[in-house]
């Protein structure tokens, strides 16, 4: 596909009545907001990530997606940060009557998600989609994606998804999916949805050579990233869960307390964390009453609330439920490891605490249970 | 016909002024129509900014805003105490002794004889306190000012008889779920976002510019952590004590962070 040819993509999605949702520019960083016109891309654009640092800077290239990743990923499209889940009326005659509160959602496309944001959803939705517990809210936003795709050819300092398996190359999960190239995109069918809208298009069938450097492009991306996490080779005491299980002990988790704010940032970022916290919202005229539902943080101080006592009073045990949880236990509820390797808790943490720093002075040396 | 509740005899509740900017007491008239449904379910005995006066008669509730900071406001708050069921402090002056409180740290009389040509006539006390400091509080609501749906959320919870529910989640938690981008990491400025109580709805960093801390400290706050990283982003030791000396230095822990940083 041509370069020029982006614009016809979202404009045919647009066409197809999608709300479309891209880049864009805000306030020192790149974010996906809905895009007003089909040609606004922002162009030339690169993100300078580093723990605790975000900074936008010029791509020579001039490409459109040789920044790596912004603060999010999909997840505010699919599991709202705030929505009311049902609503509780007094009638006339006094009787309480319940409903529940399902917004209409449009067709949304979004333009730009990246490999490690694919693996992410399909995490969330193997806990929200999962059979017989299915959440109607996150169902109906997930129903009406259209996902275009974009391999990260400018993995940032932050990014390890190599080591996760899960990029920079999107090999699932997408409707359609680009490789930028100098003299255009490399661009593949997902769905039958995505095979149509491409239909439309009348694009040319790429070349060999096209496709070949499509392919380079990714394993080149793929071996500059500089952080990892460790997979099973490298462990002395086997896999990741086994031996973060085997360090819950150890001094490095009070280490890390002194540095943590505790914030919850690293949770709100993390296109994988799916906590929440759940209230009722009072009408004034004390006739209705809104079930509400919000993102929470395991760094908060009700998560860990029992009746009577907290579990984690501190900032040591809650970072530890957050990296074992993430990384360890997840595996146990969902076959691998909460960690798609975006990044984003290492640059967006305030202080600039750094996940595979972490971890890897947690698997060093003997184990502390 | 209305619906009978349990509520059939509406609640009295005042509404006290001390040492303050009145701000607060606007979060309840900013409340607009909502005031008129307020209106219909408790009785405003006493609301001076309001024009109810009756700061005499028992009440259901009290709501204080502002700070004990003349001998006279240490004998009404007795008397207001006495005179209510239920005392519930609002913002920043009625929690940490406000940014009048600044003075507890400085000698106060020689500013008064530096600004007034009658020092005499002033009668304040040394310090600036909350009302915590006198008298039992049941419920403190922080921020300088607080907002209009805090005030709501406490009314509607003890009017729905039971105990408001206190947010001491960080600021951060709030600008999330709002999308918004974190401005220390974009911007590298020092953001009291971290250590800094929920309430306000994120709204410095919605603006762009950097959280100062006016709703307080949060729980489980790591202010050493926070002020190594402002060092970390280039403030000299004195921008770092000024960012927790502002509208609650009173607070024991941002006192606590701004003394540590002064003896390093």
């Amino acid at each position: 596909m041509p370069v020029a040819q982006l614009d016809t993509l979202v404009a045919t999605l647009m066409a197809q009545a999608y709300e479309c949702h891209g880049p864009v520019v805000e306030n020192g960083a790149i974010v996906m907001r809905e895009l007003a016109v089909p040609d606004g891309l922002p162009r030339g654009l690169q993100a300078e990530q580093a723990p605790g640092h975000y900074r936008l800077t010029r791509d020579p290239l001039n490409r459109y997606f040789a920044w790596a990743n912004g603060p999010q990923a999909i997840k505010p499209q699919v599991f709202a940060p705030k929505e009311s889940m049902w609503r509780v009326e007094r009638d006339a005659a006094g009787a309480l009557q319940f409903a529940a509160v399902l917004p209409e959602i449009p067709k949304q496309a979004i333009i730009g998600v990246r490999a490690c944001d694919l693996a992410a959803l399909a995490l969330q939705d193997a806990h929200f989609l999962r059979d017989g517990r299915r959440d109607a809210h996150y169902a109906q936003r997930r129903e009406q994606l259209f996902l275009v795709a974009v391999q990260c050819a400018v993995p940032a300092s932050t990014c390890f998804c190599a080591s996760t398996g899960d990029g920079p190359t999107p090999t699932t999960g997408y409707d359609i999916s680009l490789a930028e190239l100098a003299e255009g995109f490399v661009v593949v069918a997902g769905s039958d949805k995505g095979a149509a809208v491409l239909g439309a298009l009348n694009l040319s069938r790429a070349t060999p050579q096209q496709i070949d450097a499509a392919q380079q492009q990714g394993q080149a991306a793929a071996a500059s990233q500089t952080r990892s996490l460790p997979g099973r080779l490298s462990l002395s005491g086997g896999n990741l869960r086994d031996v973060l299980m085997s360090q819950l002990e150890h001094p490095r988790w009070d280490d890390v307390a002194t540095r943590c704010l505790a914030c919850g940032n690293c949770t709100a970022v993390c296109p994988t964390c799916f906590c929440h916290a759940e209230m009722d919202v009072p009408s004034l005229d004390g006739q209705a009453s809104e079930h509400e539902r919000k993102w929470d943080s395991c760094f908060g101080e009700s998560h860990g609330h029992l009746h009577g006592t907290n579990v984690r009073p501190d900032i040591r045990g809650r970072y530890r439920q957050w990296l074992t949880h993430k990384l360890a236990t997840w595996n146990d509820q969902f076959g691998r490891s909460g960690c798609v390797g975006c990044g984003r808790c290492i640059a967006w943490c305030p202080v600039g605490i750094d996940l595979t720093e972490e971890v890897a002075a947690l698997t060093t040396g003997e184990a502390h249970t | 016909m209305s619906t009978p509740t349990v509520h059939s005899i509406k609640p009295r509740v005042a509404v006290h002024k001390f040492s303050s900017c009145d701000g607060c007491q606007l979060a309840f008239l900013n409340l607009g129509e909502e005031l008129l449904v307020l209106a219909e379910r408790v009785e405003l005995v006493h609301f001076a900014e309001a024009g109810a006066l009756d700061p005499d008669t028992e009440v259901d509730v009290a709501f204080v805003e502002g700070s004990l900071s003349t001998p006279e406001d240490i004998e009404r708050i007795q008397h207001i105490r006495q005179h209510c069921r239920m005392l519930i402090a609002i913002g920043a002056c009625a929690t940490s002794g406000g940014i009048q409180a600044l003075r507890n740290s400085a000698n106060g009389a020689e500013w008064v004889a530096q600004i007034y040509s009658h020092p005499d006539a002033i009668s304040s006390l040394e310090r600036s306190t909350p009302i915590a400091s006198q008298v039992k509080v049941d419920f403190e609501l922080w921020g300088c000012p607080v907002s209009s749906s805090q005030i709501l959320a406490v009314v509607n919870s003890l009017l729905l008889g039971v105990a408001p529910h206190d947010n001491a989640d960080k600021v951060c938690t709030e600008c999330k779920r709002r999308n918004l981008t974190c401005v220390m990491v974009s911007h590298g400025v020092a953001c009291m976002g971290p250590v800094t109580r929920a309430g306000c709805g994120a709204l410095c960093p919605s603006m762009g510019r950097d959280c100062y801390g006016c709703y307080g400290p949060a729980e489980n706050t790591n202010t050493d952590a926070l002020a190594a990283q402002f060092r970390a982003l280039g403030l000299t030791p004195q921008a770092i004590v000024q960012r927790f000396q502002s509208i609650n230095s009173q607070a024991p822990v941002f006192l606590a962070a701004a003394n540590k940083v002064k003896t390093r």
